[in-house]
């Protein structure tokens, strides 16, 4: 036999065909190396072409930050504010560090991210039952959205003291401010998507005797689970203003709390935009965590 | 599904022969009443024999689906009775299966996934659905399709499954709404044969909506002529011819001199229209809102739904 050894041919495509050329007189065993090569080799090409295909996708995004932070560095140089107007990148990315380091960041970080969280799930899932009722009955939608409507018109920046002072500056006013905020896009995406499905996908349920929560389980909310999630993905990235809003109408607390120390008693303007700077990046990963679920859950359509 | 490499896979038929139905229809009328009133049934007379298959042929709109849709308890007649195996029919029927035009799976399920829809509304246990599943896809030859999503099927396949979906609750009267009509004529032809093994196989009683004359001719026992709206039966053809058949009988004499008998009892109808009517039908595009009205479908408006107007008329989507 001559043909090379199963792990070679595996480990490098292009052993296949070497193989199959360099061995006529072992030309079964070349073919079954070969044949076993052929996914392997797919594989391997496959990740490699999605890897050039992602440092394609990324080099953009590198590109524009770092534009981003020499425009900003500029800006700095050229106007000459002082560090308590407009800190530079740099003393802002130190203070960064030493806010995550010296331990100031993290309990305002955590308080921050526990509210955007379960006051997303409260809203997203209110939103959720809201948008099926809205999407199911006409009576349901006369009723509601008058309210739906103002409540979604009024600011919450407004609102965000009285809830503060009826529901007190816990977790508990967060929540309420973070479901006001995230309720509208959620319920109004996912009442859109239910009333677009296909009406003969539900005579097709209803041929199989489906009852309505069957139907609404079985068929209306997966099929309108891409709407929805647009939503949500709308959705999770207010629950990050209404964490704010509510932390700053009273809170000892959380990002939106840590900004205003940096802004008034510490008088610590890096420190400030740091603070900043942190909740965009809360901001951006939870709407690449939304987008990731997404693709898992609907991409394969 | 070529006849070639079935057999060994093939299971057992899955419902004993003498299971089918006999379906009795009585003066069964409709009639829609809404902006304009249409009177689509006009007393309605049909007796169908237990494993008979009827072919349902009538000019356009006349309400042959509709009539199909009373069967499958989808709409309520106004009058008459409609009764399996002197059961009535008071609503959508475990005992009844339906295949729609357009194959209308679940995009989000597998193949098998969709055959085990109805298993899973009526509540099987798991194992129970996976056995039966398995035997179905089996039966329409889709076995190492199980996996597939509906998105990658052709349109022949995708069919397939929706009619192996039908036969989940071993229904004892399948119904068919032209269920062909978005093949292309070969692929249809080869469908037609598949049909007749299936319900060797099966054993139930169908009635099969078509506008194709030939179609109505080789597959059924009974070609059932409707009027134009409202529809009334005016000719009930006997079709004796042996089984099992085969496509070459198309071209004998005997299907020649049935297809043009239906022919002749198709009043106000020339061939052109059938024609167009079944070019029309093979486009599987969205329905219209007045395809809609014709099917009786609840009318929304896809893709541009209002939302939160709380001063919209009652009638407007």
């Amino acid at each position: 036999m001559t043909a090379r050894p199963e792990g070679t041919t595996r480990d490098r495509p292009a052993g296949a065909r070497t193989a199959r050329a360099a061995a006529p007189s072992g030309a079964s065993a070349a073919a079954v190396s070969a044949t076993s090569a052929a996914p392997a080799s797919a594989a391997a090409h496959r990740r490699a072409s999605r890897q050039r295909r992602a440092v394609g996708a990324l080099w953009p995004i590198v590109a524009s930050l770092v534009v981003f932070v020499v425009v900003w560095q500029l800006v700095v140089f050229v106007s000459g504010f002082p560090p308590y107007i407009l800190p530079g990148p740099l003393s802002v990315a130190q203070s960064f560090v030493e806010a995550w380091l010296d331990g100031t960041m993290w309990p305002h970080v955590s308080a921050t991210l526990v509210e955007v969280l379960l006051g997303f799930a409260m809203g997203a899932s209110v939103a959720l039952i809201a948008g099926i009722a809205l999407a199911r009955s006409r009576l349901a939608e006369r009723l509601l959205s008058p309210y739906l409507v103002a409540a979604q018109a009024t600011p919450v920046l407004a609102l965000a003291p009285l809830i503060a002072l009826w529901f007190g500056t816990d977790l508990l006013s967060k929540l309420i401010i973070c479901t006001l905020i995230v309720f509208f896009p959620v319920a109004v995406a996912t009442m859109v998507g239910i009333r677009s499905v296909d009406p003969r996908l539900l005579e097709m349920a209803r041929s199989f005797r489906a009852g309505s929560w069957q139907t609404i389980t079985r068929v209306e909310v997966p099929a309108a689970l891409p709407a929805i999630l647009g939503g949500m993905r709308v959705g999770v990235t207010l629950s990050v203003i209404g964490a704010i809003v509510g932390e700053w109408a009273g809170a000892d607390r959380g990002l939106g709390v840590l900004i205003n120390i940096a802004r008034g008693s510490l008088f610590d303007i890096p420190l400030m935009f740091a603070a900043l700077l942190q909740l965009a990046i809360i901001g951006v990963v939870l709407y690449l965590v939304m987008l990731l679920i997404e693709r898992r859950l609907v991409g394969e359509r | 599904m070529d006849p070639a490499r079935e057999p060994a896979t093939m299971t057992a038929p899955t419902r004993a022969p003498g299971a089918a139905a006999g379906i009795s229809l009585r003066g069964v009328s409709l009639t829609f009443r809404g902006a304009r009133t249409t009177h689509v049934l006009d007393r309605v007379d049909l007796e169908v024999r237990p494993r008979e298959v009827i072919a349902l042929i009538g000019p356009n709109g006349c309400g042959k689906s509709t009539l199909l849709r009373v069967l499958a308890g989808l709409i309520k007649a106004d009058g008459g009775t409609l009764a399996i195996d002197g059961q009535p029919i008071l609503g959508p029927d475990p005992r009844v299966g339906l295949v729609f035009q357009e194959p209308r799976l679940l995009g989000w399920r597998s193949a098998e996934s969709n055959v085990r829809f109805p298993m899973e509304l009526a509540g099987w246990p798991k194992q129970r659905q996976q056995a039966r599943a398995d035997d179905l896809l089996g039966l329409v030859g889709l076995r190492e399709y199980a996996r597939a999503r509906p998105g990658t099927l052709s349109g022949g396949t995708r069919q397939r499954v929706s009619i192996a979906r039908a036969l989940a609750l071993e229904p004892s009267l399948l119904l068919l709404d032209e269920p062909f009509s978005a093949l292309d004529a070969l692929t249809r032809e080869r469908f037609n044969v598949e049909l007749l093994r299936l319900w060797e196989r099966t054993g139930t009683t169908i009635i099969l909506v078509t506008h194709s004359i030939p179609e109505a001719v080789f597959l059924a026992d009974r070609v059932v002529v409707m009027s134009p709206r409202p529809a009334r039966v005016i000719a009930d053809i006997a079709v004796e011819m042996p089984r099992p058949r085969r496509l070459v009988d198309l071209d004998s004499a005997l299907v020649a001199s049935l297809a043009a008998d239906v022919r002749s009892h198709l009043v106000d109808t020339t061939d052109d229209e059938i024609a167009m009517e079944e070019a029309r039908r093979a486009i599987p595009a969205g329905l219209t809102p007045k395809d809609r009205q014709a099917r009786n479908l609840p009318e929304t408006d896809p893709g541009t739904p209002a939302w939160f107007d709380p001063f919209r008329p009652e009638d407007e989507p």
